[in-house]
């Protein structure tokens, strides 16, 4: 069982581009349809606990899938099968990387892929801003925060702390209320 | 202290702090890998985050790889891809003890509605920031522009957006 907990998780690991959110469907395939390791309604729990944690979305839900099947143990080989892929692909890149970037062709290949970065996160917010729909004080925020980012040597860390313990109180004292 | 040590509270402190996953830490990554430390260059860190997306798992974890071995080769590879994770770790196991308790408060609730618009707005600044290394000339902010439409509306896969992009640069300079 453990052994095929890490197969899956690992193969999950290898196959999904494109960081959190492209690997939920596949998490949910293997783990839900697949396996049948767990209910579907416990793996949209598990998925809204997962990006409400801090950490990378995959590695979290790994980690709670692990839990549920395994325990501690479970939980520590899903982890470790989710990682492993990345880091020895990565690992494999980087020990060529430093070496060739300075090649006349890989200048421009990089010429051209980093616009293409500012691109894809770019468009990561435009998706984020429709589906949250975030408008009014809440959009205001947003943008506040940016600029604080971009102009101020305040570090990120407080923002958060800032902003979840003021929607607390803020929403909390509002509760109350009604 | 050595680079082991600064290498695993940085990242230990990137994966405690990054909510929303693997966008929303560039901001926290950018100012603890650059300017904090002085580990990378501006445009080496836009080189390695391409890759990093590019390649398959979670971009927290390529980053940190990428970045540890930069920093203090295969040994530095392997202690920031651990503490980049140990917070997840921590806290799922926190979350998955006290779980009940945790799903019942409103509070968490109020939190991460809290955080959302915040989320976007550090996202957002690691788009500007990148693109203030990342736009030289007129054929970069052009290159962007076709990205951006071909992966927002065209549902452009985004490895697909990257070998393409270096292909026009190859095309291009």
């Amino acid at each position: 069982m453990l052994f095929d907990m890490f197969k899956t998780f690992f193969k999950i690991g290898a196959f999904t581009i494109g960081g959190g959110y492209a690997m939920i469907p596949i998490i949910q395939e293997e783990i839900v349809e697949k396996k049948k390791w767990v209910e579907e309604d416990e793996f949209l729990d598990i998925i809204a606990i997962s990006q409400g944690s801090p950490g990378p979305i995959a590695i979290n839900a790994s980690i709670f899938v692990g839990y549920t099947l395994k325990g501690i143990r479970g939980a520590l080989i899903c982890m470790l099968g989710t990682a492993l892929p990345s880091f020895l692909i990565i690992l494999l890149i980087a020990t060529v990387f430093f070496q060739y970037r300075n090649n006349p062709i890989i200048e421009k290949v990089f010429l051209g892929i980093r616009p293409a970065v500012v691109a894809l996160i770019a468009s990561a917010v435009y998706k984020m801003y429709k589906s949250t729909q975030t408008k009014g004080f809440r959009l205001l925020i947003g943008i506040i925060s940016m600029l604080i980012i971009l102009f101020t040597n305040i570090s990120p860390v407080y923002l958060i702390l800032i902003g979840g313990i003021g929607a607390m109180l803020y929403y909390g004292k509002k509760g109350k209320n009604k | 202290m050595s680079n082991i040590v600064k290498l695993f509270l940085s990242f230990f402190k990137i994966g405690a702090f990054s909510f929303g996953g693997g966008y929303a830490m560039l901001p926290l990554m950018k100012e603890t890998v650059i300017d904090n430390h002085k580990w990378l260059t501006n445009a080496e860190f836009i080189d390695i985050l391409a890759i990093s997306e590019m390649t398959p798992g979670p971009i927290a974890i390529n980053m940190a790889t990428f970045l540890g071995y930069r920093v203090s080769g295969v040994l530095g590879s392997i202690v920031a891809t651990i503490a980049v994770i140990l917070p997840s770790f921590i806290v799922m196991s926190l979350i998955f003890y006290f779980v009940n308790r945790f799903k019942n408060s409103p509070y968490s609730d109020y939190f991460f509605r809290g955080i959302r618009p915040i989320v976007l707005g550090l996202i957002a600044s690691a788009a500007i920031s990148v693109a203030m290394d990342a736009y030289i000339d007129m054929k970069s902010v052009l290159i962007s522009i076709l990205i951006f439409y071909l992966v927002a509306f065209k549902k452009f896969n985004a490895i697909y957006a990257i070998l393409l992009a270096g292909l026009i640069g190859v095309v291009v300079y």
